[in-house]
């Protein structure tokens, strides 16, 4: 049976959708009057696939987002200070100014960070989905990874890993067109990467990516899967970046054509317009939302504008458990020796 | 006390760790059924069943980023490589992804990753790799070494309960030929604590492994001599016991590094530039090291005999330096 959707929830959606364009779109601001620090990635045009998906997570779950699901971490309680604070590199950003972006979780949140190698993620929420069996919990682990990630050996050493074991993983494989500068046509050689799941023996499904809806319910399917024992699902979903890799990136060998056809199958617009037509939002309710989200945005960012730059020093905390972690670099001649020497 | 064997110490560690706590558990290759490559997880599998002692794919990368994964959410996985030549494979995972969790978002991973290392029984380059110095540069991860028994098990205990990422080096030389008192029942030996293994005034050996034996007989050699050598059993090499090798190597005035990684890059570098920076004043002699040659560990037993640290070896940079 399908999961059906109320008014609320796809409003839910909506607003979390608007959220993650309207926060990016506040971030290249800031990026252009130099306000941040390091490059900025965009997820224009995939918040759906993001938010649709986490939002199918119930709480106990666990997730883990690669630079473009900043939807789905909103949907998990992130808010806006904690993003700005974060590329501003901020004394009170989640990560207190050691890490960058979306590079930041929470075991209590069930949000686990990335890192930049892509593919890593996989064994690690395939560990978390082996804990979550061997604990008895319903718990399930997902984590995206672009079509560029599926090439590397984690993403192959994860995911067989998760089928042998039957683990209740959820891997988004997110076909966005590009990997960096690089076509999907020359990081492999098949047209739907969910095709891959053959090779696992576990189930794979493509979805459009930009219907929400859609990309819902087939995560829905996929958690049930997972809390049944049946073992993981790669999940492709259908979509496009619509810009470069990160903002410095014009993205100038994208063809035109491309863009224009996935500018008219925009995840956001669409979502309007199902709600429209099915009579459960109009534009009022739509720029109420907008609204609420400015405001939000304008607190938060105040908020982080404001927050202090991090003490120097906390550079060497946190490297052990113990503290002081780290040896001070200087040389201290004769301490030891005089302490020591009879 | 019993006497067990190094293998034995490590396998009576691991045990009473399952026993004591059942967050415990053992991820790798073979470790179930058959009961470990070198046989340490003998019986595992029959005492704590197939959900505790999980034998999985060919996978190193996997099996360290899942261990990862299940100590983010409270358990305290053990991970072996079969050899731990092949932890090569999980290199990511362990210096980007373990060794950085604290530090970036707060997280403690508390996994111990666990091998055989080393030389000695022609394993040739691929089965007798000594991996520290990859890992020593990758500030977040621990690293220990026992030569021991009595520090085997000891370790694994600590290193078990240890609330950061901890690889666990054996060497496959001394699993069967190194004997040793145990205490029974639970006992740690701290990480980051060196370990005198043999007092002495004149000269400091700083060593660990397999070498700490090589060194002992050096030293019982050159004793006859009437040269007193201290020898320093390193036991954890990352962070390193600065307090008992500064202290030592400033009562003695002289120091001996061995180690049976290779020279270029390896442990005994940063040892010898710890010196100098903060005892030089009180250095009687040059600080020299006994190491393996910059070469691959060659298959062939003269070859692989060549390459290793021998005893007269290390016997001679103690004349050398106690007679500078």
């Amino acid at each position: 049976m399908e999961a059906t959707l109320t008014r609320e929830q796809l409003l839910d959606m909506y607003y979390y959708m608007k959220l993650t364009r309207m926060v990016e779109e506040r971030l290249q601001r800031l990026y252009r009057q130099g306000k941040i620090v390091g490059g900025l990635y965009r997820s224009l045009g995939q918040e759906g696939e993001s938010v649709a998906s986490a939002y199918a997570l119930e709480e106990g779950d666990f997730l883990a987002v690669m630079i473009r699901n900043l939807g789905a971490l909103f949907v998990r309680g992130v808010r806006p200070w904690e993003i700005f604070t974060q590329y501003m590199g901020k004394g009170t950003s989640p990560t207190r100014g050691k890490d960058n972006i979306v590079h930041f979780g929470s075991v209590e949140r069930g949000i686990i960070p990335p890192i930049s190698h892509l593919g890593d993620l996989i064994p690690v929420m395939a560990g978390i989905a082996l804990a979550s069996k061997m604990q008895r919990k319903r718990s399930v682990a997902l984590t995206y990874i672009g079509d560029g990630g599926t090439s590397t050996g984690a993403f192959h050493e994860g995911l067989n890993f998760a089928a042998v074991l039957k683990l209740p993983l959820i891997v988004i494989a997110e076909d966005n067109g590009y990997a960096y500068s690089t076509p999907k046509h020359k990081q492999m050689a098949i047209e739907n990467i969910a095709d891959r799941a053959i090779g696992y023996g576990i189930f794979g499904e493509t979805v459009d990516g930009n219907d929400v809806i859609a990309v819902y319910q087939a995560t829905r399917r996929a958690i049930q899967r997972a809390r049944e024992g049946l073992g993981p699902t790669l999940l492709e979903v259908k979509t496009f970046r619509m810009r470069g890799h990160a903002e410095h990136d014009d993205a100038w060998y994208v063809p035109r054509e491309l863009l224009e056809y996935w500018q008219k199958r925009d995840p956001i617009l669409r979502l309007e317009t199902y709600l429209k037509e099915h009579g459960m939002a109009d534009e009022t309710d739509f720029e109420a939302i907008t609204r609420r989200i400015e405001e939000e945005i304008e607190a938060d960012l105040q908020y982080a504008e404001q927050s202090p730059m991090p003490d120097p020093r906390i550079a060497l905390e946190d490297v052990y458990a113990e503290a002081p972690s780290v040896l001070e670099g200087a040389p201290r001649p004769r301490e030891h020796a005089a302490k020591t020497r009879s | 006390m019993p006497v067990l064997t190094y293998l034995e110490a490590i396998r009576q560690g691991l045990w009473e760790e399952m026993e004591r706590d059942e967050r415990v558990f053992l991820l790798g290759e073979d470790i179930g059924v058959y009961g470990g490559a070198f046989k340490v997880t003998e019986g595992f599998l029959e005492r704590f069943g197939e959900e505790r002692v999980i034998d999985t794919p060919i996978s190193e990368a996997a099996i360290v980023g899942a261990a990862i994964g299940a100590a983010l959410v409270g358990l305290r996985p053990v991970a072996e490589m079969q050899f731990i030549d092949f932890i090569s494979i999980a290199f990511d995972q362990l210096t980007n992804f373990a060794a950085k969790c604290r530090y970036r978002w707060g997280a403690g991973v508390p996994i111990v990753v666990r091998g055989p290392c080393g030389g000695g029984v022609h394993g040739g380059p691929f089965h007798s790799q000594n991996v520290e110095a990859y890992f020593f540069h990758t500030p977040g991860l621990k690293i220990v070494e026992p030569a021991t028994p009595y520090d085997a098990k000891g370790l694994i205990k600590a290193a078990i309960r240890d609330e950061d990422p901890v690889l666990y080096f054996e060497h496959k030389y001394l699993y069967r030929r190194i004997r040793g008192e145990v205490p029974e029942g639970d006992y740690i030996v701290p990480i980051g604590k060196a370990d005198i293994k043999r007092p002495g005034r004149d000269v400091t050996i700083l060593t660990y492994g397999w070498m700490l034996h090589k060194s002992l007989e050096a030293a019982e050699l050159v004793a006859q001599e009437g040269i007193e050598v201290e020898v320093v059993d390193l036991r954890t090499l990352l962070p390193l016991d600065d307090e008992t090798i500064l202290s030592s190597v400033a009562k003695t005035g002289r120091a001996v590094i061995v180690h049976e990684d290779t020279r270029t890059g390896g442990i005994a570098g940063e040892l010898a530039m710890r010196i100098n920076e903060r005892i030089f004043e009180y250095l009687e002699a040059p600080v020299v090291r006994v190491t393996a040659p910059d070469t691959p560990i060659p298959f062939s037993p003269p070859l692989e005999e060549f390459f290793l640290p021998q005893v007269e070896e290390i016997v001679q940079a103690i004349r050398w330096v106690a007679n500078y």
